[in-house]
């Protein structure tokens, strides 16, 4: 009974989903999906190493306060980065002092009560502050930014596939529109307010492109020339830490937690096979350690004159 | 309990007797996974991943404990209080990350147990009720993973749960207000968050206590073995303490490094990026994805792209979603084969690899965008994944001629003792 209530489900499911299966095909063969302007044009983010990569990856400090400097000098234009705080900075080798003043000398004050009157106010910026936003709030992002929103970078590295190759294409990848694409999708004309980007996933970015010339923020002497690549790199760098500053520390205790679980293996393997080997020493009384098997076989050796 | 040479528990200590005349604690636990549980001794790998699962289980409790001392279950708050976790909480980060990958690894070891189980006919008689209590506990995971999934509020954690809710919608008349009653609101908002974070919370501890009763199940008729082969002297077993405690133990550790290894060097990497974006309703995915496990049944829900007989795509999809794990529950009565081992069924061990792969080709699609290709293959799989379970099965148990079984499990231990028993050199057929 149950064998054939069930013969007649899978009937009925498969005949649905086979039903399906032809209306699909048919479909697809009668109008082939379009091709689309972002499926032919999207590009996956480009090749590029961080010292922060693989198992023994470790933060390039200085690379990281140059991503930092790029930040202040122009992401944070546009970006919050609220996750983090000015204290933060300690990680990356910067002073107390350091710290207090790229707190206190911040573009940006931290919202505040006026003591005296209790109306809302702004004051400077003290270390345990996290990073003030430029906007006051998504209104105001949207009104000045022609109505896209500058999303906040905090996790940016961690919120999209290959994040720093990804925020390194996505600043380094702007170019002018293929006349491919042009005479292929005429429709798909970026429009005057958006910029053409094809790390970018519908190839067209609100932000304009944030990194135009060498030597847009200058580098303190010793560091590499701030060309746009060097610049890009380096925010991306700077980003991964802000997305995961626990990064070289996590690598840290994960070679101490796996040394010890390695050697915790081999240990049990070892009472593993020791404890099997007396098990089959004691309990075998049947095949070749069988005393009847064994008299058998030694009697039968013995008659074809094989010495065991 | 389930053999007759099963060691009784003796107390060792003038405590212990004392104790167990009170209350036989340690006797419980001496015939559950001490020296006083006969197992099999001809058990594979495949046999350590019931273990494994109870590892996963506890590893899963107690980080999820730790996590929710400092999490947050607001919709404002959510996404915060996990970032404060992540960069602020001593250790924070290892909690969260050990229990983010311990989800996945929990499932690998189930699946990898669910899938033994298959192969080996582990449901069959007198062993039905220990696989029905085994997919409990599995719905009680995809449920407990679910509201897991959306606690920290990011956007997958946000439209996963407006798109598995949804699934509600699909049954005509009730289905929307059962889906406005299951989320307190008409979408996932404070209340959905708060309830799920409640049940989250509480479901574990109900997976613990049907796996008590999964495990005593087992221990009744024992546990089954690679042979299928019944028990039938102590010939064939070893106590379960120190044998498989030892066996087990190594399989463990070796299996956590894995773990570890991912945990601490590739930590978001089954995870979906868009859940390190705060959940915000005014702005859709371009591609929603469930967490990976789930990707088979989320291929077999999209399959359903026509209306059929009548009823909505949409209802096939669910029904059908529903449908692929219900009818495991009818597995013990779909495959009569007295024959348990996969081993011994030339045909059915064939039909078993192919569903292994329908099962592969379905997780891929169901990770998949909904492209033509895609569909179009998750629908082959999806008529191959009833056909095996409702049609095929029952016909291959009915036509299939199995091989011959060994005697008992020391015989196919031991290779036999008619061979053995030959001069040294030759074999017994030779003679």
């Amino acid at each position: 009974m149950i064998r054939w209530i069930a013969r007649v489900v899978g009937a009925a499911f498969v005949l649905a989903v086979l039903w399906a299966f032809g209306t699909t095909l048919a479909t697809n063969l009668q109008s082939p999906p379009a091709p689309t302007a972002e499926h032919e044009f999207h590009r996956h983010p480009k090749e590029v190493a961080f010292a922060s990569d693989g198992p023994f990856g470790k933060f390039d400090k200085q690379q990281v306060q140059r991503g930092f400097q790029v930040y202040k000098e122009v992401c944070s234009g546009c970006h919050s980065l609220t996750r983090v705080s000015f204290r933060d900075l300690h990680q990356l080798g910067y002073e107390e002092a350091e710290v207090k003043a790229i707190a206190n000398q911040w573009q940006v004050e931290v919202p505040s009560v006026n003591p005296e009157t209790g109306e809302p106010a702004t004051r400077k910026a003290v270390p345990s502050d996290y990073f003030p936003s430029p906007y006051a709030n998504e209104t105001a992002a949207r009104a000045a930014n022609n109505n896209a929103l500058p999303p906040d970078l905090s996790l940016m590295a961690k919120a999209r596939h290959d994040g720093p190759a990804y925020i390194y294409s996505i600043l380094t990848g702007y170019q002018n529109q293929p006349a491919e694409l042009l005479k292929k999708f005429p429709a798909a004309k970026t429009p005057p307010s958006l910029h053409y980007n094809p790390y970018f996933g519908n190839l067209n970015i609100a932000m304009p492109p944030p990194l135009t010339s060498e030597g847009q923020v200058t580098y303190a002497p010793g560091n590499p020339k701030p060309t746009v690549d060097q610049m890009a790199k380096d925010v991306a760098a700077f980003l991964m830490w802000t997305a995961e500053p626990n990064l070289q520390g996590r690598h840290k205790t994960g070679f101490a937690v796996l040394a010890f679980l390695i050697v915790a293996t081999i240990l049990a393997y070892l009472s593993y096979q020791n404890i099997w080997a007396e098990a089959k020493r004691k309990v075998a009384p049947v095949g070749p350690l069988d005393p009847v098997n064994k008299a058998k076989r030694t009697r039968a050796s013995k008659k074809a004159g094989i010495d065991e | 309990m389930s053999f007759a040479w099963a060691k009784p528990y003796e107390p060792k200590t003038e405590l212990g007797r004392w104790f167990d005349d009170r209350m036989p604690l340690p006797r419980l636990v001496y015939n559950a996974v001490g020296g006083g549980y006969p197992v099999p001794r001809n058990l594979n790998y495949g046999w350590n991943f019931g273990v494994l699962s109870g590892i996963f289980l506890t590893i899963q409790i107690v980080t999820g404990i730790v996590l929710a001392m400092w999490y947050f279950a607001s919709a404002d708050g959510a996404f915060n209080s996990i970032e404060h976790i992540m960069r602020d909480v001593n250790g924070g980060w290892m909690m969260r990350y050990a229990h983010m990958n311990g989800a996945s690894f929990f499932f690998i070891v189930v699946y990898i147990h669910i899938f033994r189980g298959l192969y080996y006919g582990s449901y069959k008689a007198p062993r039905e009720l220990v696989w029905m209590l085994g997919l409990v506990i599995y719905l009680l995971m995809m449920a407990t993973a679910f509201m897991g999934y959306v606690l920290p509020w990011g956007q997958m954690s946000y439209w996963g749960a407006q798109v598995i809710t949804g699934f509600f919608s699909a049954f005509p008349v009730v289905g929307e207000p059962i889906r406005v009653w299951l989320l307190g609101g008409y979408a996932p908002d404070q209340a959905a968050l708060t309830r799920f974070f409640s049940l989250h919370y509480l479901l574990p501890f109900v997976i613990a206590g049907v796996v008590i009763l999964h495990i005593w199940s087992l221990h009744i008729p024992g546990s089954s073995n690679p042979t299928g082969v019944d028990v039938k002297s102590e010939k064939d077993t070893l106590p379960f303490h120190p044998f498989y405690t030892a066996k087990d133990g190594w399989f463990a550790a070796a299996f956590l490094t894995i773990y570890a290894a991912v945990l601490f060097f590739a930590p978001n990497y089954m995870g979906h990026p868009d859940n390190y974006i705060p959940a915000n309703p005014l702005a859709t995915p371009a591609h929603i994805v469930p967490e990976w496990y789930f990707w088979p049944f989320y291929a077999i829900l999209r399959a359903f792209t026509s209306n059929f007989l009548g009823i909505d795509a949409k209802l096939w999809g669910v029904l059908a979603m529903f449908t692929s794990i219900l009818l495991l529950f009818f597995l013990p009565w779909l495959d009569k084969s007295p024959v348990r081992s996969g081993a011994y069924r030339p045909l059915f061990k064939r039909f078993f690899w192919l569903l292994l792969l329908d099962v592969a080709i379905l997780g891929y699609c169901g990770g998949s965008p909904a492209e033509p290709l895609y569909v179009a293959l998750s629908q082959l799989a999806t008529a191959y994944y009833f056909a095996h379970f409702l049609i095929i099965l029952p016909l291959v148990s009915k036509y299939e001629t199995p091989l011959p079984l060994p005697n008992s499990i020391s015989e196919s231990v031991l290779h036999g003792e008619k061979r053995e028993a030959a001069p040294l050199g030759q074999t017994a057929a030779a003679n």
